[in-house]
């Protein structure tokens, strides 16, 4: 019963993703059609012949409505065409190629930010309005309030002076490849995640802590270790795991300034440069793969949720 | 049912134990984020810039340096960006190609002749593509038709226009057969002008002109540049890895006919990132050989002493008028006054404040060829003087002419960048205090901005302009009224004249002189307002010799660079 429930869960979302997808990919198709500006043009002014020859390629020649409905069917068959910028290179070669390194300093990212916010929010609730708490919680507020590129700029010089110090690479200014290329700009890029998740997991936490059933047991005389894990941090949790499908989107689309940064060959710096190139295959490409990404996740979570918290599988 | 000897309700206790759970989930944590990192990290391994020697690896030759961006496709016929052009710098080469010191020097070819109504290659016999090929006219034949070829679509086809029937094959007119280049045999090419081309041997060392065999590309299947294993190579060295968006390694090419360049055993391209304060880092741990320094760096890099360096990097910066009729910029009182009532040297000196930069006086970058010296010594440019005075009598001048009350506010459209949008504020407060002039600042992308100044939609814009090769007309026939790239439309017969003269004269000196009333037209006529030279300031690692930055040509050029042990 409850597992047929679960499977009809799931294929609903499904159905509600795919449409979801759909938009999205409508909305920036037109979005992009009417944005000002001409992505063929260049430094170098080109003639009539030549422009004719770039619009026939890459079939802008054609009245709107009609490119609209060639794009969609090549998009159920999975084929995003042909970058203008990058004109030997399919944009489904691009996200293979890059689309792995973002998602891996993402996932990272968000290890990172989700093991530090449940810590850092259970921490600061166990010793509430004592120092502890004021100094992570004014460490949050630094946290969500400073930039990105600020924090990336800052902790790569750090990074230099630490090598300069010690006379030898301790860890790599920028590039990619190692463990050791990771850690610095993942920490950098889950930073403000982490920080609001330890607001999130805080407040959850101390919503608990006074709870009715918290109190029973502490009655009862259950031990206090036990009480903390299994009455008040897996309830608290939850809303943690709420946000961290999204989360997980956010950070992996979001890491352009931590890749310019750190030379990183993610994803993220073409889906920025394609925009401002106006390199429409890459955009839509990108564009609809995040979408498509995000939809995922959340389902991933709603599907999660039944596993973690009993009373939703009961509904 | 255990009781425990701890009152239940001590907080104190609660938190010790609560915390101790928490740590016990933390170690547990920070297992399970190393083992992942681990696996992580091997996936990588395959998508990374790899292992780098650091800077300058004595023992191995190699030094390693970053790429500005990713270029879009290494086929030479069709690259537009800068960062393919320092890549086909150090892997192709042309019929001719340049020397350390920016002279003309044989390339592919090992005699040349350039007449008034053609030009012949002859082609050395020890010429190599990296596969053992020999390098053939042909390979030049091919290229060039395929360049000019409209289902190419090459946006540089018009750099090949001096071929007879180059400009009617681009537009669809002529088959491409029709271009007039021929490979007479395998050693020599021939050439024929739709009008005398002096300065043709220059332009045969710019990308577009280098050579395509043709049963490689055919074996591509339209995948032509798009990998390091669809290319061949015919320059100093050879991409021996690409990996997209993350590096590009360079190895010697054994094949290369000459010992006067190509003396690093490998260049590893092993970033790709426009962040100057990244590169910096870099530079400073020791990974990279070279990088560009901004003002505020220039402190920093003194108290090192770094050994500074600077160079020009060819590109003028200028207001270009809109010249289209109706225009209020298109009466020649506004302009004259908007000319007189500024100087590049207060936008360069107060506001931009970057110490690489010139003020710019001419349409002609300073670091153009004259005759036997730089042009701009032997054609002065007029003196600019700033004269606020004369400048509201010619807007008097100009308000009457045109029948206006007043003016209506004067629309600037400028790109996105930073450095344009504080000329554009500069301007603004300018025009406000020493004319009255009201400044509307229209702030575009780069696209956009393309966009508007081709269909005319402003009055004023902030423009810049880069040399292709190294001759004056790469600047000079920027006015004439069929460029595209005036976009302004500025139309004059005399500056057409002069534009002709300058394009067909085959007396250097004559040719000179039209050169030199380009440049008093454009100031008298008031055709742009200069705004400035762009230049770096830059630092090299001290074991690495013979590297350049250029004005014209690749941005940064390893042809020449060696590595010499430095004894502390």
């Amino acid at each position: 019963m409850t597992r047929s429930n679960m499977w009809i869960f799931i294929l609903k979302r499904l159905v509600q993703g795919i449409f979801t997808v759909w938009f999205i990919a409508t909305a920036t198709f037109f979005a992009m059609h009417n944005v000002p500006g001409d992505p063929l043009l260049n430094d170098r002014a080109t003639t009539e012949a030549i422009r004719a020859n770039l619009q026939a390629k890459y079939g802008l020649d054609k009245p709107v409505t009609t490119q609209y409905v060639i794009y969609l069917g090549n998009l159920v068959r999975g084929d995003l065409g042909i970058s203008f910028t990058q004109e030997n290179r399919e944009v489904n070669d691009i996200i293979r190629d890059h689309f792995p390194v973002s998602a891996i300093l993402g996932i990272l990212a968000v290890i990172f930010a989700a093991a530090g916010g449940v810590l850092w929010g259970a921490l600061t609730a166990i010793y509430r309005n004592r120092w502890p708490d004021y100094v992570i919680m004014f460490l949050v507020i630094l946290g969500i309030s400073v930039p990105s590129f600020v924090v990336a700029a800052i902790s790569q010089l750090l990074l230099v002076n630490v090598n300069d110090l010690f006379g030898t690479t301790v860890l790599p200014v920028a590039g990619w490849g190692t463990v050791l290329h990771m850690l610095v700009p993942a920490m950098v890029l889950g930073l403000g995640t982490m920080a609001y998740l330890t607001r999130l997991m805080r407040s959850s936490m101390l919503e608990i802590v006074s709870s009715d059933f918290v109190r029973t047991a502490k009655a009862k005389g259950v031990p206090p270790a036990r009480i903390f894990a299994k009455h008040q941090l897996r309830n608290a949790i939850l809303p943690v795991i709420t946000v961290l499908g999204p989360s997980i989107a956010a950070i992996t689309t979001g890491g352009f300034v931590v890749e310019l940064v750190f030379a990183i060959p993610g994803l993220g710096r073409y889906f920025v440069q394609a925009v401002q190139q106006l390199d429409y295959t890459v955009i839509m490409g990108t564009t609809v793969f995040y979408g498509a990404f995000l939809v995922f996740m959340v389902i991933v979570v709603d599907v999660l949720y039944g596993f973690i918290d009993p009373r939703v599988r009961m509904e | 049912m255990a009781v425990t000897d701890t009152p239940i309700d001590s907080e104190e206790s609660f938190a010790r134990s609560a915390g101790k759970q928490l740590a016990i989930y933390a170690l547990y944590a920070l297992v399970l984020l190393a083992s992942l990192i681990y696996v992580f990290s091997l996936v990588a391994g395959r998508t990374g810039s790899g292992t780098s020697g650091g800077a300058v690896d004595v023992a191995n030759n190699s030094v390693t340096t970053t790429l500005r961006q990713e270029p879009p496709q290494l086929d030479a016929g069709r690259s537009t960006d800068a960062s393919s052009f320092v890549v086909l710098a150090h892997v192709m080469e042309g019929l001719l190609a340049y020397d350390d010191n920016m002279q003309l020097i044989p390339g592919m070819a090992e005699r040349w002749e350039v007449r008034e109504d053609g030009a012949t290659f002859w082609i050395r016999d020890e010429a190599l593509w990296s596969n053992g090929d020999s390098v053939t006219a042909h390979d030049f034949e091919f290229a060039w038709k395929r360049v000019v070829d409209p289902d190419t679509a090459s946006e540089y086809a018009f750099i090949l226009y001096p071929i007879l029937n180059a400009e009617a094959i681009t537009q669809g007119e002529l088959p491409k057969e029709m271009l007039g280049v021929q490979a007479v045999d395998d050693q020599t090419l021939e050439v024929q002008f739709a009008q005398p081309t002096p300065y043709f041997d220059k332009l045969v060392a710019f990308n577009t002109y280098l050579p395509l065999q043709q049963e490689f590309y055919e074996s591509t299947d339209g995948r032509y540049g798009a990998d390091a294993e669809y290319m061949i190579y015919n320059g100093p060295y050879v991409v021996e890895e690409w990996i997209h968006g993350a590096s590009m390694l360079w190895r010697k090419n054994p094949t290369y006919w000459g010992d006067h360049k190509g003396f690093l055993d490998e260049i590893n391209a092993a970033y790709i990132t426009t962040d100057i304060n990244a590169k910096l880092n870099l530079f400073k741990d020791g990974q990279i050989a070279e990088t560009q320094l901004l003002a505020p760096m220039l402190p920093e890099a003194m108290e090192k002493r770094w050994q500074i360096d600077r160079v020009m990097d060819g590109t003028v910066f200028f207001l270009e008028f809109n010249h289209r009729e109706g225009r209020i910029t298109d009466n020649w009182h506004f302009r004259r006054a908007m000319q007189l009532a500024q100087s590049s040297d207060e936008l360069v000196y107060k506001v931009l404040k970057e110490a690489a930069y010139l003020p710019a006086v001419s349409l002609f970058p300073v670091w153009i060829q004259g005759l036997n010296d730089i042009f701009r010594t032997e054609y002065p440019p007029i003196e600019h003087k700033l004269n606020v005075q004369l400048a509201r009598e010619h807007l008097e001048m100009a308000r009457q002419e045109l029948g206006l009350e007043e003016f209506p506010p004067i629309v600037f459209l400028t790109g996105d960048t930073p450095i344009s949008i504080l000329s554009s504020e500069y301007y603004q407060e300018l025009y406000k205090q020493n004319l009255g002039l009201e400044i509307r600042i229209d702030v575009q992308n780069f696209k956009q901005r393309l966009a508007k100044m081709t269909s005319g939609e402003f009055d004023v814009v902030v423009a810049g302009w880069g040399p292709d090769y190294d001759d004056p007309l790469t600047f000079g026939d920027f006015f004439a009224s069929w460029n595209l790239n005036n976009r302004g439309r500025y139309n004059s017969p005399e500056m057409d004249a002069q534009v002709r003269i300058a394009q067909a004269e085959l007396d250097p000196k004559k040719r000179l002189d039209a050169f030199g009333e380009i440049q008093r037209i454009v100031y008298e006529d008031v055709t742009l307002i200069p705004m400035y030279e762009r230049g770096w300031a830059f630092v090299v690692d001290p074991r690495l010799k013979g590297f350049k930055r250029r004005s014209v040509g690749p941005e940064v050029d390893f042809n020449f660079a060696y590595i010499e042990e430095v004894e502390d």
